[in-house]
Order: structure tokens, then C-alpha cells, then sequence
């Protein structure tokens, strides 16, 4: 039982940054429609922002702040120079766009901080809280947790509560409308780029302590975020949140029971997009997308 | 993409009017120059031949995908593997001559596409694109794994034992190897060029632009995308098996997530809808381009793919190819001024 609910904890704490990683796509895709291949690499560029800064000697919480700020508005321009010459282009030309993105980013990453393993600090107190006998949770476990949390709240008030979450989703949903009610579309896609590049920042800073920082970092999270996302739904923060813990616990247990199970945790995270796009295309929470012809 | 597809077919049209004898004279010169290089080239030369061509049969299917089908991949690097670990394991373990392990590498491939290609086509655009995306990534960790070690060598993979053509040719290893290649790609050529200007292509085309209008005029859409897809399927597990041959070792760490990347970016930067020149400018950039680059800087060869990929969509999107037929264009109006 202990086990269990060992492999619950550790499935939870990478759940929560697979989830705080599928906000940011929904982000992404709520405001813009794509999907951003290049999202991983983008947290991963973050957080050697403020391994930076911590070498610097700013503390850890100043510097998480600072990278959020940073990424946003990094991501702006970002979308600015790179991604708008190809706003009327077809699906193909957009991936293709996002590819070169992902291995620039990367690659950037690579030249600016070399491929070296680095360590991180978190951003909780080290050590961890008894919970049971021989059950303990780790204060950095609990504290990407509650981020997640906070950050899930955060962007559902924002998408369901405000004017500025209102006019981002209705940019996405429809360009021409959008304008015509006299919402700057330009202006929210510039946005939607920047919220999600400053989630995924903090999804990279809580994920940095656990799994240490190295450019190829951004790659394992991004696929099983991108199933977490999909199976809640991609156009529901709530069912992304849900569906990226749902793929921490699932990997963690089947690394666990499963023999070999530990080798095929990538493959399980590809079966679940599969089945997912194929049984239900939008997700659990989802909404669905009907399209004239 | 409409227009283009008109483009497409009246240039498609114009030059089988014009110029069947020509043409064919040209794949003529070009084949017999591909075979007279065994003579020329030797050694290291001879491997790198060897190896464009086997990435150019690979990018030719994925270009049949890509650029007439529409249909977006970042995982046919798995394929790639399906094809070398096939290959590898005939001759490792059963001692097939390898010169036939394409054939076989083709057929389980196919097998394999056809397994994974039938639930992932009922997906579109970005959406396949991510299918396949966790594809490449899931690759290696498979490869890896103590479970087929028996069989895939596990984290070391298998040194092959090759050997070359028989005695009374008196060819060398390399040499016979990169004849076998030669001889695949010049199949592949005329497989794709056939496929492409007959009916098949034209389904894949229409298919593309317009799937609905499509299948009013009697295309049958689900038949033409899967063909297509164990097509691409068909020649990347192929030229998988051939670039195994010529490296004449195999292990995870060669199918890397990269690989896809790197099979992507020949398609696009090489040209979508060249049917061959693209592809061989294409494999020609991912095999040299690594090879500069990594020397100077570890991730120089993803930095150059990334920046190259994207000022080709913002400038040219049909790729070096569609840069080459431009410049020629260009030049045959001055002249006829």
C-alpha cells in the first residue's frame, strides 16, 4: 500500500508539471489555434534564464518572476518577427515554421549554455513532510503542486471571468468576426504567445529541480504534456490540468507494475495521443469543433 | 495550395507535351553518370554517395506524402529504423545477401505502415503531424529496450558483416554497396515518378486541395491517403535498410528523434512536390550539412536546419528545388529575349 501510494506521489508531482506544460499549448491554442511543437524548447530556454540569473546571485523567487517576465515578453517578439509573415498559411508551411523554431530554440539553448548537465535549485524549502508512518512527500513535490494549481485557477478565471480572456478566445475562434466587433486580433495573438511562454517558464523552473537542466530537458515533458492535453481536451485548461496528471500517475504506475514498463513510458504517451484523437478528438472536457464545408 | 495544384498540373501537362524524348534522355545520362561514379569516386566518397542516395529514396516517398498528399509527418524516422533493424537482423541473423534485405526491410515496412498508418490517417493536418511527432520519440526508447535485445542488440546494436560482390566482378565492398543503392534509387526514381503522374497522383493532388470535391468526382480519399502513406512507408523503411547496409552497424542512438527532424527538413528544404530533384538536393543538405557543422559546434547542424527551414517557408516554399527551377526560368526567358 505504502508503494502505491509512493508511486501515486511521484506520478502526481510529474503529473502537475505535465499539467502546468498542457496550459501552456492551450494556451497557445485557445489564442492562436496552432500548436506549439517548439513550446518545450521555449520552458527549457526559460529556465536557463533563471539558472542564470540564480548564478547571478538574485534569489530564486525574484529570478522565477524576472524569467516569467522575460519569456513574455520574448515570446511577443518572438511571434512578432517569426510566426506572423506566416499567419495565412496553410497547416504544412505551419508546422514546418514550428520545426524550425523547436531546433532553433534549441540549439540556441545548446550554443548560449552548452549541453552540460546543471543543477537546479527549487524554489521550496528542501526536505520533505511526514505524511504517514513510512510516507513522506517531498516540500517540492507539494509546492509544484499547489503552482499547478494556482496557475490552472489563474488562467481559467482569466479565459472564463474576464473581457481580455473573452477577446483572446474569440480571436482565435474567428479572425474576421473578431474584428469586426473591434477586438485587436493582432494584439491577442501577440498575447497568447506571451501568457503561454511565461507558463511555461514556470512549468520549467518546477520541473529543472527534479530532472536537472540540459537543453534535450523540454523533449519527454512536451510529449506526455501534449497527451495530457489532448486527452482533457485542448480548448479546456480544466481538462488539460486533469489530463496531464491523469498521464504523471499513469506513467508512474505503469513504470512501476508494468515489467519494462519503465522502457516504454514514451510509447504509452503516443498510444493515449492515438487513441485519444481517435476515439475523441476534442478531449474529455473538450469542446467540439464543427466545421462548415 | 489551390493554385499551386493548377500550377502543378498545367507545368505537369506542358512537360510530358513537350519533352517525353528529353526528359528521358535525362534520367538516361543521369543514371549511367550515377553508375560511372563507381569508377571515380572510392572510399569515404563512395560512403557518402551511398548514403545520400539511400536518405533520397526516403525523402522521395516522404515527399509523396508531404508535398502531394498533404499529409504532414515528423516520424518517419521510425520507419527509417523499421527498415535498418529488418535489414540488420536478416543479415545478422538468417545471413540474406545484402543487396535483397531492401526487399525484405520494404515488405515489413509496409506492413507496418499499414498497421499504423490505418487509425493515424483518420487524422488531419496538425493533428497527424503530433501523432507522428510522439512516433519519433518513442523510437529510440524502443530500440533500447532488454526486451527485443536478443534480436536488436539492445543498446549496442549489431555490427554487420557484409560481404561484397563476387569475386569475378572485381568490385570492392564499397563499391558493390553503393551499386545496390544505385540500383534501389534508380528503381525508386521511376516507381515515383510513375505513381506521381498517373492516376494515383492525381488522387493525391486532388485529395490535397480538396478533399471533398475529391471524392464527388469518385476518388476514393481514405484509399489514395493510405497509399500514399505505405508508399512513403514503403521507400523510407527501404532507404533505412540501404543506409544500414552502407554504415554496416546499427543501434538506437543512429534513429535518434532527430532523425524524423532531419528526414522533414530534406523533404521541405529540398523542395515539396519535386518529385526527384528535391528529394536528392534535399538528402545532399542532410547528410553534408551535419557534417560541417558538427566539427565547429555540437548543436550546429539543428541551428542551420532551423533557420534554414524557416527562411525557406518565408522566401520559397517549394524548397531548393523550387529555387533551382526559378533561376532556370529566369534564365531561358532572357535568352529567348
Amino acid at each position: 500500500m505504502t508503494f502505491f501510494l509512493e508511486q501515486l506521489i511521484i506520478g502526481l508531482s510529474s503529473g502537475g508539471i505535465y499539467a502546468i506544460m498542457a496550459l501552456a499549448l492551450v494556451m497557445i491554442y485557445k489564442s492562436t489555434g496552432h500548436v506549439n511543437l517548439a513550446q518545450g524548447e521555449m520552458a527549457v530556454f526559460s529556465t536557463f534564464i533563471a539558472w542564470t540569473l540564480v548564478q547571478m546571485g538574485v534569489s530564486i523567487w525574484p529570478a522565477i518572476l524576472l524569467t516569467v517576465a522575460v519569456s513574455f515578453i520574448g515570446a511577443i517578439v518572438l511571434e512578432r518577427v517569426v510566426i506572423r509573415p506566416f499567419a495565412k498559411a496553410d497547416d504544412l508551411v505551419l508546422v514546418a515554421v514550428f520545426v524550425g523554431l523547436f531546433l532553433s530554440v534549441h540549439s540556441l539553448a545548446g550554443a548560449i549554455w552548452n549541453y552540460e548537465v546543471k543543477p537546479f535549485p527549487s524554489a521550496f524549502s528542501d526536505g520533505s513532510i511526514n505524511l504517514m508512518a513510512d510516507l513522506s512527500i517531498r516540500v517540492h513535490t507539494l509546492g509544484s503542486l499547489l503552482a499547478t494549481g494556482a496557475v490552472l485557477t489563474a488562467v481559467w478565471f482569466f479565459f472564463r471571468y474576464t473581457r481580455l480572456g473573452l477577446a483572446l478566445r474569440a480571436a482565435a475562434d474567428n479572425h474576421v468576426s473578431s474584428r469586426l466587433v473591434g477586438i485587436n486580433v493582432s494584439v491577442m495573438l501577440a498575447l497568447g504567445w506571451g501568457l503561454a511562454a511565461g507558463i511555461g517558464a514556470v512549468a520549467g523552473v518546477m520541473i529543472a529541480p527534479v530532472t536537472f537542466l540540459d537543453p534535450g530537458m523540454g523533449l519527454a515533458p512536451l510529449i506526455f504534456a501534449l497527451a495530457g492535453a489532448l486527452l482533457g481536451g485542448i480548448t479546456s485548461p480544466f481538462g488539460a490540468a486533469l489530463g496531464g496528471l491523469i498521464v504523471g500517475v499513469l506513467e508512474a504506475m505503469v513504470s512501476a507494475y508494468v515489467p519494462y514498463g519503465i522502457e516504454f513510458r514514451e510509447l504509452i504517451a503516443l498510444m493515449l495521443i492515438l487513441s485519444v484523437l481517435l476515439v475523441r478528438p476534442a478531449g474529455f472536457f473538450g469542446e467540439f469543433m464543427t466545421r462548415r464545408v | 495550395m489551390t493554385t499551386e495544384s493548377t500550377d502543378i498540373t498545367q507545368a505537369l501537362r506542358a512537360s510530358r507535351k513537350a519533352s517525353v524524348p528529353l526528359a528521358r534522355l535525362g534520367y538516361g545520362t543521369a543514371a549511367l553518370a550515377l553508375l560511372a561514379a563507381t569508377g571515380v569516386l572510392e572510399g569515404y566518397e563512395l560512403f557518402l554517395a551511398s548514403s545520400i542516395l539511400s536518405y533520397a529514396i526516403a525523402a522521395m516517398g516522404l515527399n509523396v506524402l508531404m508535398g502531394y498528399n498533404g499529409q504532414i509527418s515528423l516520424g518517419h524516422g521510425a520507419f527509417f529504423a523499421i527498415g535498418a533493424y529488418t535489414a540488420s537482423i536478416c543479415i545478422d541473423h538468417f545471413g540474406v545477401p545484402f543487396a535483397w534485405t531492401p526487399v525484405i526491410a520494404g515488405t515489413v515496412g509496409m506492413v507496418a505502415g499499414w498497421l499504423i498508418g490505418k487509425p493515424a490517417l483518420r487524422l488531419e493536418g496538425v493533428y497527424l503531424a503530433l501523432a507522428t511527432f510522439g512516433l519519433a520519440i518513442a523510437t529510440p526508447t524502443v530500440l533500447r529496450s532488454d526486451l527485443f535485445s536478443e534480436w536488436t542488440g539492445g543498446v549496442q546494436g549489431i555490427f554487420l558483416q557484409i560481404n561484397p560482390a563476387p569475386d569475378w566482378t572485381s568490385l570492392d565492398l564499397d563499391q558493390s554497396i553503393y551499386l545496390a543503392v544505385v540500383g534501389y534509387f534508380v528503381l525508386f526514381s521511376f516507381l515515383t515518378l510513375r505513381l506521381v503522374r498517373g492516376l494515383n497522383g492525381k488522387a493525391w493532388i486532388a485529395t490535397r486541395d480538396n478533399p471533398i470535391a475529391a471524392r464527388a468526382m469518385g476518388f476514393d480519399i481514405t484509399r489514395a491517403k493510405t497509399r500514399a502513406f505505405v508508399f512513403s512507408v514503403l521507400a523510407c523503411s527501404v532507404g533505412g535498410a540501404l543506409q544500414a547496409v552502407a554504415v554496416q552497424f546499427v543501434a538506437p542512438d543512429s534513429f535518434p528523434f532527430f532523425l524524423s527532424i532531419s528526414l522533414f527538413t530534406a523533404v521541405v528544404v529540398g523542395g515539396l512536390c519535386s518529385p526527384l530533384i528535391g528529394p536528392l538536393l534535399g538528402a545532399v543538405f542532410i547528410v553534408l550539412v551535419p557534417n560541417m557543422t558538427e566539427e565547429i559546434w555540437q548543436g550546429g547542424s539543428w541551428a542551420v536546419y532551423g533557420g534554414v527551414i524557416i527562411a525557406i517557408m518565408a522566401i520559397q516554399p517549394r524548397g531548393l528545388a523550387g529555387m533551382l527551377g526559378w533561376t532556370w526560368n529566369k534564365l531561358a526567358t532572357h535568352t529567348n529575349d
